[in-house]
């Protein structure tokens, strides 16, 4: 017991016709109620993937080949198809990332908010949509009475999510997962939504995992990073640490390729190269093609998460007493953006 | 749902124009129906009589109009071989190729729907792979030949059914149904088999890719996430999207149908319009086969505007773009 979720060396292969692929390589981190966890990384890091795998709703033919998920004391991970069903939507909500394509087009708000109610709590229908109400005052909509009519095309992208957000705080979870809540929508509802997320965590007592790209958002609202690379976690801690003193040379490159890290006019630093594709993940370190300062053991030998200096903050490199230099020369940056 | 309806009802009186125009054209080129109605021994002072009668010399554009004029009034020409209003004949036989698409269309519908829904949440299931198989021959088997292989197989071989006509009918208020008795149904098994194995096919292949697709889209898989049953996700979440693509192409191929009623009640010589439009082509009765276009183009054109009220009713979108 304790943590609210742990999620123990957690490994997702999908079966292929060529044989397996292992998307997620021993994921592990905890998370307690009202805490926010970011989980970040480029596209086809296994952000998502980690997600839903919580819920055990991984698209075939990926499943857990193991590892353990355990939420308030279950293991979820070996559930019936039916208990399983009984945790998502109920105590473990989900928000996506596109609200234009997550609301059934052909139902109503209401009914798609109901269903959610009913299929968890012995409630006549009535009740329901009372409750429907309830959250929808919650997330800041105006006239609900009137949007349970509606349909999901008749609203705005930034109302959608709001519903979204509201469908998920339906049953009350603990838990909720929101995988790039903020990315299909403009930037000036982002913070109103981000904000939104923020203060019901807080209010209702309940733990965020935040799925990202964007570092930008992850260090202003989480308490917790994990950067995921090609399926594991290489480095995670706290926020300030994570974001002030980066130890992974990949999260160092994440954070120098912000927007706002140079003078204006100048170019944008990236990380060359690009994320490797499940097939043909680099032997060693997976990150080292792309490592500025790799060496001969980075090529052979997979590093393994180790404390970086400061507790709680860990990382996977073979070169952190090299990092530990870099970071304290380039410190001068972050601070004066400060 | 007012602007809707006057929409479709001038939507469909263009079509039906276009249709008797090109009916009417085909009819006023095909030759000279005097020359038909007459014996050789009329004299060509005679004839010109009757066609003056006849308004046969008038230009093709006033004709035509008489033609449309006549037609709103239901006189679609008179039938040269039985003599009697071509309209008259059609309804007369209509009642027959009604049953026949309603049985066949009913076949379709519970036959399809079970099937592509289930085929496409179990692709890998043995039942599935041995529909699409089965699906894949049907689809490229004629008509004809299906029916004549039902009949040799349930009529010549094994006598569990009927091989031809309609059986014993009951009259209600001019309508010759065969519902109502048991020979009447016998009858009605072996041609909406043959005539509902054309389409079968192609709505299960329909249906199922329909489904498919949906499945993978991410209202499902967010469905799903919100831990409702499999019964409510794949019946309503992604039935119901399904049923968009498939019921436009329903209301065409039920058109379809009715063409495909030529073949079929020929070969089980079904007294319903198709083998009348059969009959006809051989009498070379063109006043009829003029009039069979313009009732098939009727019915083309009610079915399609049933099938789009149907569609607003599922899809909302259409319905607000309606009210504007």
């Amino acid at each position: 017991m304790g943590h609210l979720l742990e999620v123990k060396d957690l490994k997702v292969t999908f079966a292929l016709r060529f044989g397996d692929l292992t998307a997620i390589d021993g994921v592990s981190f905890t998370l307690d109620r009202k805490e926010k966890l970011g989980l970040v990384g480029e596209s086809g890091a296994g952000k998502s993937v980690t997600g839903f795998s919580i819920i055990n709703l991984i698209s075939k033919p990926g499943f857990i080949s193991e590892g353990k998920v355990i939420f308030e004391g279950l293991e979820l991970q070996s559930l019936s198809d039916k208990d399983i069903r009984s945790i998502r939507g109920n105590r473990i909500s989900m928000i996506f990332q596109d609200p234009m394509m997550t609301l059934n087009p052909v139902l109503t708000i209401g009914t798609q908010m109901i269903e959610t109610v009913m299929a968890h709590k012995k409630v006549s229908k009535k009740e329901a949509a009372e409750i429907a109400l309830e959250k929808l005052n919650k997330v800041y909509i105006p006239s609900p009475e009137k949007r349970l009519q509606q349909y999901p095309h008749e609203c705005s992208g930034g109302m959608r999510q709001r519903i979204v957000i509201a469908i998920a705080l339906l049953t009350d979870p603990s838990l909720i997962i929101a995988d790039e809540p903020t990315t299909a929508l403009d930037v000036t509802i982002q913070a109103g939504i981000m904000d939104l997320l923020i203060e019901l965590c807080n209010t209702e007592n309940m733990g965020l995992i935040l799925i990202t790209h964007d570092l930008a958002v992850v260090s202003q609202v989480t308490e917790k990073i994990a950067v995921m690379y090609a399926g594991k976690i290489i480095e995670t801690g706290p926020t300030d640490l994570i974001v002030k003193k980066p130890r992974h040379p990949y999260t160092k490159g994440l954070i120098k390729s912000l927007p706002g890290a140079q003078q204006p006019g100048e170019t944008l630093n990236q990380i060359p190269g690009m994320m490797p594709t499940l097939t043909d993940i680099p032997k060693g370190c997976a990150f080292h093609p792309r490592c500025e300062i790799h060496e001969s053991v980075c090529t052979t030998k997979i590093p393994i998460l180790q404390e970086a200096g400061q507790k709680d903050h860990l990382a996977a490199c073979h070169l952190l007493h090299k990092t530990l230099e870099e970071t304290n020369g380039a410190q001068s940056t972050p601070e004066q953006d400060n | 749902m007012f602007a809707f309806t006057i929409r479709r009802i001038i939507q469909a009186i263009l079509v039906m124009l276009v249709i008797s125009f090109i009916g009417f054209a085909v009819q006023y080129s095909i030759g000279d129906p005097v020359r038909d109605m007459v014996g050789i021994r009329v004299s060509a002072a005679e004839r010109e009589a009757l066609r003056e009668k006849l308004g046969l010399n008038d230009s093709f554009w006033i004709q035509y109009s008489r033609f449309v004029r006549n037609a709103t009034r239901g006189d679609l020409g008179t039938s040269y071989f039985y003599s009697k209003p071509a309209l008259q004949v059609i309804l007369q036989k209509a009642p027959a190729t009604l049953e026949l698409v309603f049985v066949t269309a009913m076949i379709i519908v519970l036959v399809s729907l079970p099937v592509g829904i289930y085929t496409a949440i179990n692709p890998k299931k043995l039942f599935s792979k041995i529909t699409m198989g089965i699906s894949t021959v049907g689809v490229s088997f004629p008509v004809f030949l299906t029916a004549i292989g039902l009949i040799y197989l349930f009529a010549v071989e094994l006598h569990w059914l009927p091989s031809y006509g309609r059986g014993a009918t009951v009259n209600i208020g001019g309508w010759e149904t065969g519902f109502l008795t048991k020979d009447g149904l016998l009858h009605l098994i072996l041609p909406s088999i043959a005539l509902s194995s054309i389409m079968l096919p192609l709505f299960i292949r329909l249906i199922r890719a329909e489904m498919m697709e949906v499945l993978e889209t991410e209202y499902i898989k967010y469905a799903w996430a919100k831990g409702l049953s499999r019964r409510r996700v794949w019946l309503l979440h992604a039935f119901k999207n399904t049923l968009l693509p498939v019921v436009t192409v329903f209301g065409v191929e039920i058109g379809i149908l009715f063409a495909f009623t030529i073949l079929t009640e020929t070969v089980f010589q079904w007294q319903g319009m198709g083998f009348m439009f059969y009959e006809a082509v051989e009498r070379s009765d063109t006043a009829l086969l003029v009039a069979y276009l313009v009732v098939i183009g009727v019915i083309f054109v009610l079915i399609n505007t049933l099938v789009d009220i149907l569609y607003g009713l599922i899809n909302p979108m259409v319905r607000i773009a309606g009210t504007k």
